[in-house]
């Protein structure tokens, strides 16, 4: 029996761990299936991480290494190249490496940290021939960053997402051309900062409310034909327009991987794709917890940090037999916020409640509501899907509420 | 007097900055929410710069992650890559370790540690 497995060990299994140390467990094991800790921030070479965190702008494989380091001094042992199969309700692990096979580890509490993955091409429906040469935004990534291969040298990116404005100045670094990123949505998906230092400062144009329709070549692709949508995202015929270009990257979208979750039969949030937790990241099996971009994507790796302690500490106390359920609060949303983390309050104590609006919006008051009456407001001068929102929710406030819901008022 | 709008990259909240000049003064900066941005956009409008990053072959074939320990001028971000990609890393390295000096008024330095 093992106090705590980790499963993943990008940032958030990392920083799981090592709050779970300070909380005082000791027999901690973290399963990674890459060669390395870090996960996918080893392939981020970019800076802005850590602003938040550390008060210092780092790369991604600097920001790794600020918790790698950690976990090494505190002798958290580390199952590298090493996948898990299965997880079972009673926490009953299946691993498998080369050195020992398969095996089961029996835990006293797992934190689910898999991260996510990318949309693949085959969810878009794009029409066209299947050549060589179009990738999700992270493949290529990897594959310059960590490979040192550049896929293309005329290259079109679907998506405005934060790893395909990266690219877009990444592979322009490295020699290649990008001839536009095509943006389905009137707004972008990415950081407005991404927006400035990748695309602005490279004269990339970026093509609100225009999507890929068709994708040309046989072999290796010759082309993309794209044209604008109307307002119900449908592409306008007379605005189509061939490029020639013989790489195509993907950056529409992350969703959280979430097999083993779902083998667990834990109950899941649709919305985010990640599994319903409590404000200590439990979820409705007990003694599993989840965190980071498994539970739901975030935009910075900094709350992805602050989100795993919270679960390390909550799973450290959870194995102490500190934790016990005072409440069962389901948080609702309203449409216009589309989901919080966390969906239920089982505890009496403050509450950082994160959430994300629907829309873009200027000028907007965010209600909590406890039982059909507003218990707190707080005002934001704009609110936009690409940006998570928090607030914070004091135990005195929910006191003897049965249900909660977040809701979005448009102040004009 | 001319209206410069930018937004704000130095961290993700990504500020819509204004900044107006009256000639070669800077009559007002407005926008930005923190004082780093105020600066930024003094910068911006002064002498933009930007902190490189990037990758640089190795002695033994693979790649290594590096950056610009400072903004360099963004005019010269270009040159800077034609050094990075053309210096090959002598192994082990270290994060900080010095890669490059004097590019632009920064060193580049390794990012991971590689042996």
């Amino acid at each position: 029996m093992t106090d705590l497995v980790i499963i993943g060990g990008g940032p958030a299994g990392m920083s799981a761990a090592v709050a779970a140390y300070e909380s005082g467990i000791r027999d901690i094991l973290i399963l990674e299936r890459d060669a390395q800790l870090g996960g996918i921030l080893q392939q981020c070479i970019h800076n802005g991480f850590g602003l938040h965190r550390f008060g210092e702008e780092l790369t991604g494989p600097e920001y790794a290494w600020k918790y790698e380091k950690q976990v090494r001094e505190l002798g958290i042992p580390v199952k590298l190249n090493t996948m898990v199969l299965s997880v079972t309700p009673d926490r009953v692990i299946t691993a498998t490496n080369e050195e020992e096979g398969i095996f089961a580890i029996e835990a006293r509490a797992i934190i689910l940290a898999m991260g996510c993955r990318e949309r693949p091409r085959g969810a878009l429906n794009i029409a066209g021939t299947r050549p060589a040469g179009i990738y999700s935004a992270g493949t290529a990534q990897k594959l310059v960053n960590r490979k040192g291969y550049l896929p293309g040298k005329s290259v079109v990116i679907l998506g405005s997402g934060d790893i395909g404005l990266i690219m877009a100045r990444r592979m322009t670094l490295e020699g290649a051309e990008v001839k536009a990123v095509c943006e389905l949505m009137p707004y972008s998906g990415g950081l407005a900062r991404n927006i400035e230092q990748c695309l602005n400062d490279f004269g990339i144009p970026l093509k609100l409310s225009h999507t890929v329709v068709e994708i040309h070549g046989r072999k290796r692709l010759e082309g993309v034909t794209i044209a604008k949508v109307d307002e119900n995202r449908r592409p306008i015929e007379e605005t189509k327009e061939y490029i020639p270009c013989d790489t195509l990257l993907l950056s529409v979208g992350l969703i959280p991987e979430n097999e083993l979750t779902l083998q667990a039969g834990i109950g899941m949030d649709v919305v985010t794709g990640g599994a319903v937790v409590d404000q200590d990241r439990q979820t409705s099996r007990e003694g599993i917890f989840t965190c980071g971009n498994v539970l739901h994507v975030h935009d910075l790796v900094d709350f992805v940090s602050e989100e795993a302690a919270v679960a390390g500490k909550s799973a450290a106390e959870y194995i102490r037999g500190e934790s016990g359920q005072e409440c069962d609060i389901p948080i609702g949303a309203d449409g216009k916020i589309r989901y919080t983390v966390p969906q239920r309050i089982t505890k009496r104590k403050d509450i950082t409640l994160f959430f994300r609006v629907a829309d873009i919006y200027r000028n907007v008051k965010i209600n909590v509501v406890g039982d059909g009456r507003v218990i707190h407001s707080v005002r934001k001068p704009k609110a936009a899907p690409g940006e998570m929102e928090s607030l914070l929710l004091k135990a005195p406030l929910f006191e003897g509420v049965s249900k909660l819901s977040l809701q979005l008022e448009e102040l004009g | 007097m001319t209206k410069r709008e930018m937004t704000c990259i130095i961290c993700p909240m990504g500020c819509p900055v204004t900044v107006e000049m009256r000639g070669e003064e800077i009559a007002s900066i407005r926008g930005n929410t923190c004082k780093r941005g105020a600066a930024y956009a003094e910068a911006e409008v002064r002498h933009p710069e930007r902190t490189v990053t990037s990758t640089m072959r190795c002695e033994n074939g693979g790649i290594l992650s590096v950056k610009t320990d400072r903004p360099i001028p963004k005019a010269k971000i270009m040159d800077c890559m034609s050094l990075i990609n053309a210096h090959t890393v002598k192994l082990p390295v270290s994060i900080g370790d010095i890669l490059l000096s004097d590019v632009f008024g920064s060193n580049v330095v390794a990012t991971e540690n590689k042996s």
